[in-house]
């Protein structure tokens, strides 16, 4: 118990020392060290969770701090209120309320459980979770020490709110981590709605005009998904005596309740129609975007959608579930081809990725919620290296659009390498995407689900073409291109070297991950012995295939070594002016080369698919919540 | 475990010899339909044997080292495939090698190499939809992934499938790089950019590449015999005519076809797979 106290109460108490602290060095020294401590205790408890097999559960008297949540929803209360007063956006003020009256009416005078009840618990997937929020978060709160400083630097016209920043960065960890241990609904709402809350403050970080209008889109689609989140609450007390995550898994026939929660996943893992949101997030500094899209918010929406998945099976709640996430796979992973942005091509890719977890979770069956997880894991490293990479690259060269990237592989040889992990980390590598069309496919095709199997057969082609284009450029080679002096901060280069070898290892590992952490866990949550999802056999050539990937450009340059090459420039219909940069126009001048990607903006432009998205997913979301509602009753 | 060394390492040593003389046929045929004598059928390997001898000029050595990928990744396609293994594998391994040509053919900053693997890669991400069907398909008439299962059916697969089949026929077209679908790699000198995606590469480094789509034209054959076979002996020989039906419509249509337009490929191909593949798995589901 006291290991949870501390990972829940630690960055709290980080976040006010930073708060208070306005010195670079003294916050240096804070950030490193309490992100050592938080990263060995969850490192110490998780791995011995995993060892012990232990399940722990906490029953106390919580009087008191039930108190204080409550206290905490009002500040929360408070300051949605007076900020949403000071930027007149009036309809955030009245979603705020009604849920944060509903909630506290339900604690104080509402229905009092019978029972008592575990508030605090933790299993297997608490573990994973507590990995994941502890290693990849901490470390983005280090990587965001270099990485601040740099900005600033570049920024001259923002206010240098430092002291701020870290706080709610490690607000945020503290509320995750409260998040994923809370078996209390209502507490685990309590911390949903600190993250809800800590985003909107991030994302406005800059105060432009667009920050804040970008901040209050992400407040008022959370504070909707709260809402969802609240009614649940209040209805699973009243109709079925139900107060803990743990009985709403064991219990039957609470569907209505089931997709009110999923309701409030979705939007909190930006699915469609709620993923304006967390494309509005990037106007923030990168670790924001690193932090929101990889270890905390929108892994808890699909935490909660996965915990959910038993539940889930063949009705309603799970069509809507599975529905949404395939139709966000395709959809935003088609306007990613016509993204240049380096960081929006992330934020579509996250959206994209949540939706395929998103639709595991909600095919509720154990070989697609054994895909999710595992990448849920595999996903929140890869893209919060990803991230970091773009964000360094762009403090490097000033620009983050994809087609500035080309040649980096010559220009900052080391940046370019570790994105290339990423990408391959994000698709290439057989977790990926690989996994993920296996279970998914398998069990959809079972289950009779013809439609995610055609979008997932889409999506991932999709997939393939946006990622792949990206990699192709930074391998770019132009003629007599120098190498960059680098100026990447040290803290920064840390966490990137950090999240590389990571992701090569859980590469390596991952049979050993799947083995031993996420199907007993499956089978635990599911109550049965899951098939065999990828045979011994198939691990082993999946794992060849790693190895080929890593030996080949050794192998090669053994073979080729007594290959006698003679370099030439490349083919320009022989008007090339000296080297493969320029060639002769038309009137004989000299003329820049310019390569570009093709983004195809006729057929996959966002202003081509996000609006038809919109109404479309709305139209599945509205639909399926009133059929379930109607049919309940 | 012998048994699928010893199918590997037949695909190894036998596709190179068969995908070489395929491709001599089919020079020599689409000769005749021009009314030209055209050159041997070993005229293929002859080609390579000269391409292995040359002088190697590369713009980088990224480039070489990517086009090894390229080969060696196709062949790992091919051994897979014709050692039984799971079918979701071999599609996967196979977009992997593709994605390796397109950057070896991407890392030479060539306008036409670039134009090439843009193509490519519009070409790969529409037929890739109805590769993962065509595996869908085989796995609901069959009930495995395993290709060895599928061989094994009471009843060829294609009686299920006939949709998926038309769908994967049409792919093909797109796959095997021929007329109207031969955007980033035509060897018709008319069109109005030839050899796009090897531009850049010459002498032992472009033998790699033709070696690597022997290989790659002998596997995918393959794929259309995987729909005919069963467990009787006999539908092994029908499988060997379709395959060269196939072979031989494949000629006709490159013949005959003008190039199209890059937008057009993509919207029919995805059309295609949607309509004819994606009812027959409906229908499929349906009738199960």
């Amino acid at each position: 118990m006291s290991f949870i106290a501390f990972l829940i109460c630690f960055p709290f108490i980080v976040a006010a020392l930073l708060f208070l602290t306005k010195n670079d060095t003294i916050r240096r020294v804070i950030v490193i060290l309490s992100a050592i401590a938080i990263t060995a205790v969850a490192l110490i408890f998780s791995i011995s969770g995993i060892v012990n097999n232990a399940c722990l559960e906490y029953l106390e008297d919580t009087h008191t701090i039930d108190q204080i949540m409550i206290i905490g929803e009002l500040a929360i209360l408070l300051l949605i209120i007076i900020t949403s007063l000071k930027y007149k956006k009036y309809f955030v003020i009245l979603l705020a309320i009604t849920q944060t009256s509903l909630i506290i009416w339900f604690e104080e005078f509402g229905y009092k459980s019978h029972e008592k009840i575990v508030h605090i618990f933790s299993d297997r997937f608490t573990n994973i979770m507590c990995l994941v929020i502890a290693v990849v978060g901490c470390m983005i709160c280090v990587y965001a020490l270099g990485y601040m400083k740099d900005y600033h630097k570049h920024h001259k016209e923002y206010v240098d709110r430092r002291p701020m920043f870290f706080t709610l960065l490690f607000v945020f960890l503290g509320a995750m981590f409260g998040l994923v241990f809370s078996n209390n609904l209502i507490w685990m709402y309590f911390f949903w709605e600190i993250t809800s809350v800590c985003s909107y403050l991030l994302i406005g970080y800059t105060k432009t005009n667009i920050a804040i209008n970008n901040s209050f889109k992400a407040l008022w689609m959370n504070l909707l998904g709260g809402l969802g989140f609240a009614i649940a609450i209040v209805y699973l007390g009243f109709n079925h005596d139900i107060v803990s995550l743990q009985q709403l898994v064991a219990s039957h026939g609470t569907l209505i309740a089931v997709s009110l929660l999923a309701f409030a996943g979705l939007t909190k893992s930006a699915q469609m129609p709620f993923s304006g949101w967390l494309l509005g997030a990037m106007v923030a500094p990168t670790p924001t975007s690193a932090l929101l899209h990889s270890a905390t918010m929108v892994n808890a929406g699909v935490y909660l959608l996965l915990r959910l998945s038993p539940l889930m099976e063949g009705n309603l709640a799970g069509i809507m579930v599975s529905l949404i996430g395939g139709f966000t796979f395709f959809a935003t992973s088609m306007i990613a081809i016509s993204q240049s942005d380096a960081k929006k091509v992330l934020a579509y890719s996250t959206i994209s990725n949540l939706g395929l977890i998103t639709a595991c979770a909600g095919g509720g069956n154990a070989e697609t919620t054994w895909a999710g997880i595992l990448l849920l894991i595999f996903h929140a490293v890869s893209k919060s290296l990803l991230f970091q990479s773009v964000g360094a690259v762009e403090n490097e060269t000033g620009s983050r659009d994809i087609e500035d990237m080309h040649g980096l592989i010559v220009r900052y040889p080391h940046l370019a390498y570790i994105m290339l992990i990423g990408i391959c980390g994000m698709f290439l590598a057989p977790f990926g995407m690989l996994i993920s069309k296996w279970a998914a496919l398998k069990a959809f095709i079972d289950t009779g689900n013809m439609i995610l199997v055609l979008l997932i057969a889409f999506g991932s082609a999709t997939t393939m073409f946006y990622w792949t284009k990206w990699l192709a450029k930074l391998i770019s080679v132009s003629h007599r291109s120098k190498i960059h002096p680098d100026r990447t901060e040290s803290t920064e280069w840390f966490s990137l070297i950090s999240h590389a070898v990571l992701v090569v290892v859980l590469c390596l590992v991952f049979p050993f991950v799947s083995m031993g952490l996420v199907e007993p866990l499956v089978t635990e949550m599911f109550e049965l012995d899951i098939p065999v999802i990828i045979s011994k056999g198939n691990m082993i050539i999946m794992i060849i295939m790693l190895c080929m990937i890593i030996i080949l450009p050794v192998a090669v340059r053994i073979l080729t070594s007594k290959t006698r090459y003679k370099k030439e420039i490349s083919y320009m219909g022989g008007i090339n002016t000296g080297d493969d940069r320029g060639f002769v126009d038309s009137f004989g001048d000299h003329k820049d080369m310019y390569l570009s990607n093709w983004y195809m903006n006729d057929y996959f432009g966002e202003h081509k698919i996000f609006n038809i998205s919109l109404w479309l997913s709305s139209g599945i979301i509205i639909i399926l919540m009133v059929l379930t509602i109607g049919g309940a009753f | 475990m012998l048994e699928v060394i010893l199918r590997g390492l037949v695909f190894i040593i036998a596709a190179p010899f068969v995908g070489g003389l395929l491709s001599g046929i089919d020079r020599k045929i689409t000769a005749r339909m021009q009314g030209r004598r055209g050159p041997s059928i070993f005229q293929s390997f002859y080609d390579v044997r000269k391409l292995l001898s040359k002088q190697v000029l590369i713009v980088n050595s990224l480039q070489h080292m990517l086009v090894w990928g390229f080969l060696i990744f196709v062949v790992f396609t091919g051994v897979l495939f014709f050692a039984g293994e799971d079918i979701l594998l071999v599609i996967f391994s196979l977009t992997t090698a593709v994605m390796f040509m397109v950057m070896a053919s991407y890392s030479v900053n060539s306008p036409f190499s670039a134009m090439g693997s843009q193509r490519e890669l519009i070409q790969m991400m529409s037929y890739e939809p109805m590769l993962l069907i065509s595996a869908v398909g085989f796995y609901m008439a069959t009930g495995t992934f395993n290709i060895k299962g599928i061989m094994q059916a009471n009843i060829p697969a294609i009686v299920y499938l006939p949709g998926v089949f038309a769908g994967f026929l049409y792919i093909l077209t797109v796959k095997l790089g021929k007329s109207p679908f031969d955007l980033s790699n035509s060897h018709h000198a008319h069109q109005e950019m030839v050899k796009g995606i090897t531009t850049e590469m010459s002498g032992s480094v472009f033998a790699l590449i033709e070696i690597a789509h022997w290989y790659e034209n002998v596997f995918l054959l393959g794929i259309v015999g995987l729909f005919i076979v069963s467990n009787q002996w006999w539908s092994w020989i029908i499988a060997g005519i379709v395959i060269l039906i196939t072979f031989f419509l494949e000629i006709l249509i490159d013949n005959t076809s003008a190039r199209v337009k890059w937008d057009v490929m993509l919207k029919t191909v995805w059309a295609i797979t949607l309509v004819v593949g994606g009812i027959n798995i409906f229908i499929l589901d349906i009738i199960r």
